[in-house]
């Protein structure tokens, strides 16, 4: 698979499978989901909506709910996220992973003044005295960029803009130093200017804290900007991965090449957008074979019996999950 | 910034105008706790001192609200019950309160068989009339005062764990919940620090009528003979004592009914209030 960070101490997921028993059947969310994040790395998981980007994230934490079930393995630092007793993950949520979310208003407490939200953390992962914690907060603040931070310290979050919010949240999450930072679409609920803001401010925390990023996002523009490694997901499972140069240079799977036909690029010749027909399959009733087949213009005999495993392409680190992965890869440039 | 003005401003937004239900209800509750504490600096005669000379006498200059078949002063009765009544109004219903709320947050976060036990003990007990389950407890504790703080906390905790559960449930499948999760929070940091603050409005405001309600009930005990017992004075016993002269001394039971009834004025206009600031603040 991915051998770029297999043998480092970052985080290794393999094999990572989340369902829900619905009344409608099982839904299957993740399936054999399988990336590795290096230290200092950036990944992003692209795919549209209900392609288990966001239930991967969850599943790696640990934030499914009954009736969820997770199975596979999550290993960070040679443990398994999985199968820790609560009392050993409480230590690494929030000490050594984070986790900021999309719509920062939820996600932060209502009630609480925001600089008491960042010295929960602390008081929950360090020993620090109440005004060395205090100190730490207004050093966060700073970090994460919110002006006037002694006053906004004490400020509740819906007197924050949306973009302070996230960067409260941000400061929160990073309260501890973690090493390894889940970002679930964070930008998605910002307006443009805003959401580049953040995005380098993740990209130079990432340098000064030397801590890696698992970016979901469904805007490909983003992972363009932020991230070194893309992994594409759709119907659950993982169809595509590489770095991003590569990827974006020549997609091998035929989902990933409508994902970036339906992006607008500029100095290009103006053509009608491209976008992806159909629409993605029920989780509960996914079709035979290849879950893309019904929508891929690629389809053949073989893509409706049987599921192409993700397999390498090219240089190590590059897979994809297709039979037709050298037809899709030499079909002519995208736009 | 200086300091101070950045007070300043930060006391400014957080600054809002009471509703006009609260500053009422606040002032009914302010001078009946006046009352409440300082009963003998309003009455004018002994609540308990017969005066032979005086019975049934209807309200004069000398007795305002008249006096009752053993020439009590009905008014210095009516003050001097607020310091019993409001009493019951507080006892009657913290214990549930607080009680309510920590079962209630608990059986909300942790779900499951806790909330399937939670909701036959809610239906066991919503199945009898409240007056009926309390009567029927303070008959066996035997009447008196004591007895039914008891009976009303046995029975009343289960509506604030009920409000309590239901506003957790909600709560805990917002982001911040999973975010403090994802922080690391012990569950009883996540429950009782970040979930509850966001869950208590109900109950804080339940709690207020509640209270009104406990006024109502302990006058109602009284009256039956249940809670307090004559000859102190209470607005539910002076009821009572008033109920075989109705006809010829109506002032005996019309002014403790009044005054229960601008007592409970003021708890629910309180109520209404708070609920309305409460929600402003989210």
């Amino acid at each position: 698979m991915m051998g770029a960070a297999s043998e480092n101490s970052g985080l290794i997921v393999r094999g990572l499978t989340t369902t829900f028993d619905t009344p409608r059947g099982q839904a299957i969310a993740a399936a054999d989901v399988d990336f590795d994040v290096a230290p200092g790395e950036v990944v992003g998981l692209v795919g549209e909506s209900g392609s288990g980007k966001s239930v991967t994230l969850r599943s790696i934490m640990r934030l499914i709910r009954e009736p969820g079930h997770v199975s596979g393995r999550v290993e960070w630092r040679g443990r398994d996220l999985v199968a820790m007793p609560a009392e050993e993950l409480r230590k690494v949520r929030g000490g050594e992973i984070a986790m900021i979310f999309q719509e920062p208003m939820t996600a932060l407490n209502p009630v609480l003044p925001v600089g008491v939200q960042i010295e929960e953390n602390l008081v929950a992962h360090t020993t620090l005295s109440a005004r060395d914690r205090k100190a730490r907060a207004l050093e966060l603040m700073n970090i994460v960029g919110i002006p006037a931070a002694e006053r906004r310290l004490q400020e509740y979050p819906h007197q924050f803009s949306g973009g302070m919010r996230q960067r409260a949240m941000i400061a929160i999450a990073l309260a501890c130093s973690p090493k390894l930072l889940l970002a679930d679409e964070p930008t998605t609920a910002l307006d443009v200017t805003i959401q580049d803001q953040i995005l380098k401010l993740l990209l130079d925390l990432r340098d000064r804290l030397s801590m890696s990023v698992v970016l979901v996002t469904h805007d490909l523009g983003v992972v363009a900007a932020t991230c070194d490694r893309m992994a594409v997901m759709y119907a659950g499972r993982i169809v595509e991965t590489g770095t991003v140069a590569d990827v974006f240079r020549q997609p091998h799977h035929p989902y990933t090449r409508g994902l970036l036909g339906s992006v607008p690029r500029s100095g290009a010749a103006r053509t009608v957008l491209q976008s992806i027909e159909g629409t993605p399959p029920s989780l509960t009733n996914l079709p035979e074979g290849c879950a893309f087949h019904p929508r891929c213009s690629f389809a053949t005999e073989r893509c409706l019996k049987e599921r192409p495993p993700l397999e390498t392409v090219g240089a190590p680190g590059r897979a994809a999950a297709c039979f037709h992965h050298s037809q899709v890869a030499a079909a002519e440039a995208i736009l | 910034m200086s300091a101070p003005a950045a007070k300043a401003a930060h006391s400014l937004v957080q600054w809002r105008k009471p509703p006009r239900s609260l500053i009422w209800g606040g002032i009914i509750l302010g001078l009946s706790l006046i009352v409440a504490i300082w009963p003998s600096l309003f009455a004018p005669y002994d609540p308990t001192t017969f005066d032979y000379n005086a019975l049934l006498k209807p309200p004069s200059a000398a007795h305002p609200f008249g006096t009752d078949s053993f020439g009590r002063d009905v008014l210095s009765r009516v003050i001097h019950a607020y310091t019993l009544d409001m009493q019951i109004a507080v006892f009657a219903t913290i214990g549930p309160f607080i009680f309510g709320t920590i079962v209630g947050a608990f059986i909300g976060y942790a779900g499951g068989i806790w909330e399937a036990i939670f909701g036959r003990i809610v239906d066991a007990t919503i199945t009898f009339p409240f007056l009926v389950l309390v009567i029927a407890i303070v008959s066996v504790l035997g009447p008196g005062l004591g007895n039914m703080y008891v009976a009303v906390g046995v029975v009343g905790w289960v509506f604030y764990a009920r409000l309590v559960a239901a506003e957790i449930k909600v709560q805990k499948r917002l982001d911040y919940a999973d975010a403090g999760k994802v922080m690391g929070y012990a569950p009883l940091r996540i429950v009782f620090r970040h979930l509850l603050p966001n869950a208590i409005t109900p109950a804080i405001v339940y709690w207020m009528t509640d209270m009104a309600l406990a006024i109502l009930l302990g006058s109602s005990l009284g009256y039956l003979g249940l809670g307090a017992q004559p000859p102190a004075a209470e607005w539910g016993v002076q009821i009572a004592d008033g109920k075989n002269f109705m006809n010829t001394a109506w002032w005996i039971s019309v002014f403790p009914g009044v005054a229960i009834v601008i007592t409970g004025l003021g708890f629910s206009l309180a109520g209404d209030g708070v609920a309305e600031l409460l929600r402003v603040r989210r």
